[in-house]
């Protein structure tokens, strides 16, 4: 019977486990390897198993006593030698942060509203929430960069107002701004969604007690809902947070030469330059980035809520 | 709650709707503009659908991407909900790290990550690997679907049927698998719409052969905005639109789990 348990766990979790071992697991490994790894002769990566020039046969090449020369540490420093690479780390950090800022800021009010407005209508709000979500990601990118475009009403219409108060035309395009609106636009409702879950679930008698009491307006917001919602704060940030740092469609078509993420250098190095064992420290490192984050996340929030208790 | 503070509220909420909203309006609404270019309004047209109907690039990636959305939805289902049953019925420590890490982590790193591999494998780059990539990202948003059904379901009512002498596997079929079907299929039409909108993973996996309708999409507007972008763009919202309205007569839940 035990025998019989165990082969039925394996029918119906092997499969699955199985695929993304193959396909997720070892893909990331190799990757992890690749970065202490040469490039190609026309770029790519140098193979793991070449043609051995003594015996002539497809030999695995590494061996105990000559890692050094298949090894090497050389992507590594190269990464922290120069500083642009680890300044652009910091600059997409600081895109993601703003974006995660923004999101939470317009989503809090909306959350709080969804939450509190009666019990038929909340699905409908929160639908109303997600379904521009569904729509293709290039497409809601395209749809900015008919807005933001030089011949747009809307980029027309900032700088008649520009020039009325006597100030040359800005371009909204290809700028920071651009990059910033648009990830906060396709984000959004990931800010949205776990905040109004949290939200919801507050007991109303609370701020009413509160109030009761004599506590002002923003005093109860402040003593109560915030402190309350903060798990969903924290979630909706990493949710937005990670993404959008790993993000390079939106700075490739609207952020011009000075909006470039992480994610567009790791484009640059698998499929332009075609230095792969580089562009492999560069995604450890991204990474490295969001594990770091999502710990600190998880470590705030805990921290935060067992002082809210 | 005084009314001055809800109006504040109140405004709040309809500018961020009205943010959501307009710029997928203005990309339908031009798609009807009897212009070449986004900007001013001139006429009514439907050229620019005509147009998409004689785009031979346009029609060989359309025709690409459901043949990889279709192949994709049905075997990532297929591992999907098998992974859901395991991760709800046994404690596993690996599946569920599997599972979801690929949900979690940015989609460029599971992108090149694939991109090495399948050159390491000496494989051509083309359907074959976009699928096969499509496949293992969606597993984890069916595994999600499916388990949060069977979190949902009477376990009593496999026991009754057990006890009343169906095999494990007769349990499955005629108790377990009808209960949670909605949760299947929404499984698999949230597999499809992954799949038929990904642009990351398959810019990484798809190599010179294979277009896709968002790799289309994107070396388009790369180069220049064009009218014909906006009818494709209507186009496919009208067809995510027609799959969510189906999901949500199925399994209503299953809309919130993205």
């Amino acid at each position: 019977m035990a025998k019989n348990k165990s082969l039925g766990r394996w029918l119906i979790s092997g499969p699955p486990l199985l695929y993304l071992l193959i396909f997720f697991a070892i893909p990331t490994l190799i990757m992890a390897f690749a970065a202490f790894r040469f490039p190609g002769d026309y770029g790519g990566l140098l193979p793991f198993i070449d043609i051995n020039p003594e015996s002539g046969k497809n030999e695995l090449l590494i061996h105990a006593g000559n890692w050094q020369e298949f090894l090497t540490f050389e992507n590594f420093s190269r990464f922290f030698e120069d500083t642009i690479y680890v300044e652009l780390f910091i600059k997409s950090f600081w895109y993601a942060g703003i974006t995660t800022l923004v999101c939470l800021c317009m989503s809090y009010p909306l959350a709080w509203l969804i939450a509190r407005s009666p019990k038929k209508y909340r699905d409908l709000l929160i639908l109303l929430v997600i379904l521009p979500f569904w729509s293709n990601f290039l497409i809601r990118v395209y749809a900015w960069m008919i807005i933001l475009g030089p011949q747009g009403y809307f980029a027309m219409t900032i700088n008649q107002g520009l020039a009325l108060v006597g100030i040359a035309p800005i371009q909204l395009m290809y700028s920071h701004f651009a990059v910033i609106v648009v990830l906060v636009y396709v984000h959004l409702p990931f800010m949205v969604l776990p905040l109004y879950a949290n939200l919801e679930k507050h007991d109303v008698a609370l701020l009413d007690a509160a109030q009761d009491l004599g506590a002002s307006g923003w005093r109860r917001f402040w003593k109560i809902t915030w402190p309350l919602s903060l798990p969903g704060v924290w979630a909706g940030s990493a949710l937005v947070f990670i993404p959008a740092l790993g993000m390079f469609a939106v700075p490739d078509l609207l952020g011009g030469t000075d909006g470039m993420m992480i994610g567009n250098l790791i484009k640059q190095q698998f499929l332009d330059s075609r230095d792969w064992p580089f562009g492999s420290v560069l995604s450890i490192m991204l990474t490295l980035a969001v594990l770091m984050m999502a710990g600190l996340g998880m470590m705030i929030g805990r921290g935060r809520q067992r002082n809210a208790l | 709650m005084h009314s001055k503070q809800s109006k504040w509220l109140w405004a709040a909420a309809i500018f961020v709707y009205g943010f959501l909203y307009v710029p997928l309006i203005i990309v339908v609404a031009y798609s009807f503009n009897d212009s070449k270019l986004n900007a001013e309004w001139v006429g009514f047209t439907f050229k620019w659908y005509g147009l998409l109907l004689h785009n031979e690039q346009m029609l060989v990636a359309a025709r690409n991407s459901l043949i990889i959305a279709v192949v994709t939805s049905c075997c990532a289902t297929v591992l999907g909900t098998l992974a859901g049953l395991a991760m709800h019925k046994y404690k596993l420590r690996i599946l569920p790290i599997l599972v979801l890490t690929p949900i979690a982590i940015p989609e460029i790193l599971m992108g090149v990550a694939l991109l090495i591999f399948f050159v390491m494998l000496n494989m051509t780059l083309g359907l074959v690997s976009v699928t096969l990539a499509h496949i293992a990202f969606c597993i984890g948003f069916v595994a999600i679907v499916v388990r949060s059904r069977l979190q949902g379901m009477d376990e009593a009512l496999v026991e009754a049927a057990r006890d009343l002498g169906a095999s494990p596997i007769q349990a499955f079929r005629l108790v377990t698998m009808p209960l949670i079907m909605p949760g299947i299929i929404a499984g698999a039409l949230m597999a499809f719409t992954l799949s038929i909108d990904d642009f990351v993973i398959t810019f990484f996996t798809a190599g010179a052969g294979a277009s896709t309708l968002p790799l289309q999409i994107y070396s388009m507007i790369r180069i220049a905005v064009t009218p014909e972008v906006n009818a494709i763009s209507t186009l496919l919202m009208l067809l995510t639109l027609t799959l969510i309205l189906i999901a949500s007569k199925v399994a209503p839940s299953a809309l919130r789990a993205k």
